[in-house]
């Protein structure tokens, strides 16, 4: 039944199918004075809402910075990609590397393709800064000499967390159920969570492992009802935690919620009317700094509405990333690497100033707990929550909530 | 006690996978075309209730954007996939696959990549209690808009003229033009119905799920998963397909594995297709074989 077929148009349609295939390559103008430095992060998929933060944010830091002049007199130029999977990731980073000659690779919010991008970075002694994965395996078995972590790791959101959830008295003797995300991130965060709980005095009543494309919560949540846990802990990822805060508020049940990772941009989507429970951030709109509040403004006039915690991510990895070569004048990771190890601070819109520490190279800073108002409290859809005052406490060292030398594995070559 | 409310919310589940699937057989079984830009449809009904929402609410939306899709799919199907009904059916692929991406991505473009805001109507809220048995509100009028979708459907295709000359042309498209009738129209009534089925889940399904560009590709390998049980071009092995598929998810979470519930859906494709190649119920379809 089937006609012959146009040769010439069966030519077209296979080409253009293998052409989307590839993608189109970065078209790059030869400038031998301009810092190029690689900005990879997943623009689709599960995570892609945050990386649009991610990319808006890292536009804004280079334009500031060709602005005010570029850095050691010289225009930064930025070479963005989709990271797509951990393949492609480490792809497009051999790729910026080898091809294009960027000076460093900063983003990423999945915790395996950090990984993967971590040892194209390793090999070809580059440096990268991970903005959004928070695994503490990348910074303790897979720890990398050329690999830094603006983004904390997580046992800092799970002991932020956590010092909310003990005063709240939701941790000693309490039943949990947890929905974990099923990939690097959530079984690592997971890991993280039951050794917090059995140091601390509660059981773990259940634990489940979601699909990170999975959309319907109902089993799980009749699983919840039945198990009447004391507190539901949600290590989900990604639009994961937009539908299951729908789907918990939709169902009506009433256990206090807490989350381990966190998003802000998924609380605004899930609305006021369904957000609930306690979750740890690493940065929020409303924090009272003045250098926040400049942030805020600036991103908001540009995009049309304030960043979310990746926003900050990538737009402090950029900003500090430039200070250190104005510092060491000099672009060359071998340089960065020995000036950030040597524990130079950095301003990050906080409190506090913050740095990275020599033995995991992970950033120490101020971290927020953030508890959803009522709904009829909220004054708008973008101020849902109320802040924690930062931790740990101005008294305290910024390190107590990071891994302890015992907890972590890394060894640095 | 538990597992049989794992049972019935499968049955209920299989509510919404019934509203995607029956649209993606439908536009099969006539035009021969594997629409894999049924899920983009489905975002794009989604984001229209949101945009639609703010002003006319969620009945408005829930009224008009499923109209509104189901116009845009006549469109795409006259200037479209007109040109692929007797071609090599990979060609058609292609398309439809080039399509789901333009239209990813046109939504990222349009309204950004992070989810948007849209909840259930206030006066849907609540939930249902019968027995031990919870259930909200807001799904059991999604189950009712599905039984509603069969049952007029079914009704379409079985009762009335219009539906015997789709039968018709499904079997042998060349009788039915030597007969003097064009199907051109109905093709095209086809695709509005098919692909506004496709807007109408994406309405339903906005206030409970993520809305996202790529929410369609989540849901499209279900749903040709249910096409593909309940056989090509079965009405009734879709329907009932999507009520296995439903709750085979509900039990393997049940049994304590979620992390496992894609997989098993995709076994019992593997299963269904190594014992029964055609499906369920999958008839022959002449001009197939």
């Amino acid at each position: 039944m089937s006609q012959p077929i146009n040769t010439r148009r069966r030519v077209i349609v296979g080409g253009t199918a293998a052409l989307a295939a590839v993608g189109f390559p970065a078209l790059i103008r030869a400038q031998a004075d301009v810092i190029r430095i690689g900005h990879l992060t997943p623009r689709t998929g599960f995570l892609g809402p945050l990386g649009e933060f991610a990319v808006q944010a890292a536009d804004m830091a280079v334009g500031e910075l060709n602005a005010a002049g570029g850095v050691n007199g010289r225009k930064i130029e930025l070479l963005k990609e989709d990271s797509v999977n951990p393949q492609t990731a480490s792809t497009k980073a051999e790729r910026m590397i080898e091809r294009d000659k960027v000076a460093c690779i900063i983003g990423e919010i999945s915790s395996a393709s950090c990984l993967t991008i971590s040892q194209v970075a390793e090999r070809t002694r580059t440096l990268f800064i991970n903005t959004g994965g928070n695994s503490d395996e990348l910074r303790g078995k897979s720890c990398k000499k050329f690999m830094f972590h603006i983004e904390s790791q997580n046992s800092m959101y799970v002991k932020t967390c956590g010092r909310s959830l003990m005063a709240q008295g939701l941790v000693k003797g309490k039943k949990w159920f947890s929905l974990t995300a099923d990939y690097a991130f959530g079984h690592d965060l997971l890991r993280v969570s039951k050794r917090f709980m059995s140091a601390n005095g509660g059981d773990f009543s259940a634990d489940k492992l979601v699909p990170t494309d999975a959309t319907d919560f109902s089993p799980l949540l009749l699983e919840i009802r039945n198990a009447k846990p004391d507190l539901v802990i949600s290590n989900l990822a990604g639009n994961q935690i937009t539908s299951f805060l729908k789907q918990y508020s939709e169902f009506g049940l009433s256990f206090p919620v807490a989350g381990f990772g966190f998003d802000t941009a998924l609380a605004w989507a899930a609305g006021p009317t369904n957000f609930l429970g306690t979750w740890p951030v690493v940065w929020h709109h409303m924090i009272d700094t003045p250098a926040t509040k400049k942030f805020v403004a600036d991103f908001t006039k540009l995009y049309g509405r304030p960043p979310e915690n990746q926003a900050w991510g990538d737009y402090n990895a950029i900003k500090l990333t430039a200070q250190a070569m104005i510092e060491t004048k000099s672009t060359d990771s071998v340089k960065l690497v020995e000036h950030f190890e040597k524990g130079a601070k950095f301003g990050l819109m906080k409190t506090r100033e913050g740095y990275f520490r020599k033995a995991d190279h992970q950033m120490m800073h101020e971290m927020y707990t953030v508890q959803a108002l009522p709904a009829a409290e909220a004054k708008n859809k973008y101020d849902i929550f109320r802040s924690s005052a930062p931790v740990p406490a101005a008294n305290e060292s910024l390190e107590v909530i990071a891994t302890t030398a015992e907890e972590n594995e890394c060894k640095m070559a | 006690m538990l597992f049989v409310q794992h049972l019935l919310n499968g049955l209920l589940a299989g509510a919404y996978y019934l509203l995607i699937a029956l649209g993606l057989s439908l536009i099969f079984s006539l035009g021969g075309i594997v629409n894999l830009a049924h899920g983009a449809f489905y975002a794009i009904g989604a984001y229209l209730a949101v945009s639609i929402g703010g002003t006319l609410g969620f009945t408005g939306a829930a009224l008009l954007s499923p109209v509104i899709v189901g116009l845009l799919g006549v469109v795409i199907e006259r200037l479209l996939f007109r040109r692929f009904y007797k071609a090599d059916p990979s060609l058609s692929l292609l398309l439809t696959f080039g399509l789901a991406m333009v239209a990813e991505q046109a939504l990222r473009m349009i309204y950004g990549a992070p989810p948007l805001t849209w909840s259930i109507p206030p006066e849907l809220r609540g939930q249902v209690f019968i027995g031990d048995f919870v259930y909200p509100r807001y799904r059991l009028l999604i189950l009712a808009v599905a039984v509603a979708c069969v049952a007029a459907l079914w009704f379409l295709l079985q009762r009335t003229p219009f539906g015997r000359v789709v039968r018709a042309g499904v079997q042998n498209p060349d009788m039915v033009g030597a007969l003097g009738i064009s199907l051109e129209p109905y093709m095209a009534a086809i695709a509005f119905l098919g692909i506004g089925l496709a807007g109408l889940a994406g309405v339903m399904l906005a206030p409970i799920f993520a809305i996202h560009p790529a929410m369609g590709a989540e849901i499209i390998t279900s749903a040709f998963v249910v096409v593909v049980i309940g056989g090509l071009g079965s009405f009734w092995g879709v329907v009932l397909a999507a009520v296995v598929v439903g709750v085979t998810k509900g039990v393997v979470t049940a049994a304590g594995y979620p992390q496992y519930s894609e997989a098993a859906i995709y076994l019992l494709m593997l299963l269904v297709l190594l014992l029964r190649p055609r499906g369920l119920f999958g008839e022959r379809i002449q001009r197939f074989e």
